[in-house]
């Protein structure tokens, strides 16, 4: 099949199934692209939501964008971008005047509950899929640690932690190198 | 001209949307409110109806928005014009990053990035979860049957290797028997 088309079709589906936000997503891409198609390591998921999450605009667009581009250059950059945005886009001008008048539904509030039960665990088990690529040394673990404490207690921008988490990326990762460098010196 | 208006509307919006979504909702309000395109009780209708249906709640809003204030056309508009900004900033970032990707700098940066990445994305589950998990007036405060759900999917992706997808649809179905 002709890759642009695979691509469109790949993130058509994810664009249908994510319920809830761009992180949300990941899981669909890990089993979509990682597993099933095999473009990109499950590992180099981690780097592209940094990059998306600290550029403006969806999560999810963003990481589709860059995968697609990733993958097949512009076009596939197109090709990916359009994909994900078009089930929302067919989904809400079909059933949005539907949702509006029945969005009391407790039908449709107990299926969209049930989702969201399931939504959790997906990105859950993203964690558990990434931790071992993200948390590779001591330092790694007090980041994420200290990062998660001034998330959720201090209620910082993600833009503010991804910026100082590369900073003292930056600081830790020479000081390492340059004592490998005097070790082997030794 | 509503098209122009709205384009423009949601090229801006696009672009100064740091960190999803969700930071977008503000920026969207103050467009309408400008504009004078929806009520306030319509807006909340709008943001309700993007959260539950699937796809990026940014994807959503704008075309949900864009509908309602000139019909098919508007809704093509505002989605194009909240996709164009970061479109290009992606492309251009990706450039630029699989230029530098062995570069030790940015190797160094990565370092430090990836693990609080990966505490953004355990942080987004805990957001979720405080939507769905508890429940003031059962056992331990919490809503088992949504515990269940959740317990169960993990163990049927992480260890059974289920598709995500299939996971949703069953648990779309067993929701609405469930509870």
């Amino acid at each position: 099949m002709n890759l642009l088309l695979e691509l469109f079709i790949t993130f058509f589906r994810v664009g249908a199934f994510t319920f809830g936000g761009g992180y949300a997503m990941i899981p669909l891409i890990q089993y979509e692209v990682c597993d099933n198609k095999k473009w990109i390591k499950e590992e180099d998921i981690v780097d592209i939501l940094a990059l998306a999450q600290s550029v403006p605009g969806a999560i999810a667009v963003n990481s589709s964008t860059f995968i697609g581009y990733r993958i097949a250059g512009i076009r596939g950059a197109i090709a990916a971008t359009f994909g994900v945005v078009l089930p929302s886009f067919l989904i809400i001008l079909g059933l949005a005047g539907l949702l509006l008048k029945y969005g009391d539904n407790v039908i449709l509030g107990k299926i969209f509950y049930g989702i969201r039960a399931v939504v959790v665990s997906l990105i859950l088990a993203a964690v558990y899929k990434l931790y071992k690529s993200c948390l590779i040394d001591y330092w790694t673990v007090i980041i994420a640690i200290l990062a998660f404490v001034l998330l959720i207690i201090f209620n910082i921008h993600p833009i503010f932690a991804i910026i100082c988490g590369a900073i003292v990326g930056l600081i830790l990762y020479h000081n390492t190198q340059q004592n490998l460098k005097t070790k082997g010196g030794n | 001209m509503v098209y122009l208006q709205l384009l423009f509307s949601f090229f801006k919006i696009g672009l100064f949307s740091f960190g999803g979504g969700y930071a977008m909702i503000p920026l969207i309000q103050k467009e309408i409110e400008s504009h004078n395109w929806l009520t306030a009780k319509q807006f909340i209708d709008i943001i309700a109806v993007a959260e539950t249906t699937p796809g990026p709640i940014a994807i959503n809003s704008a075309t949900f928005v864009g509908f309602k204030v000139a019909g098919f056309y508007g809704a093509l508009i505002s989605t194009l014009g909240v996709c164009l900004p970061t479109f290009f900033i992606v492309v251009l970032l990706s450039k630029a990053v699989s230029k530098f990707s062995e570069h030790p700098v940015m190797k160094g940066m990565l370092y430090g990035i990836r693990p609080v990445v990966l505490s953004l994305i355990l942080l987004a589950a805990i957001f979720v979860g405080k939507t769905v998990l508890f429940s003031k007036d059962s056992l331990l405060g919490l809503d088992w049957i949504s515990v269940g759900i959740a317990f169960f999917s993990f163990l049927g992706v992480v260890k059974f290797k289920l598709h995500p997808i299939l996971l949703i649809v069953i648990a779309g179905i067993g929701g609405a028997f469930l509870y």
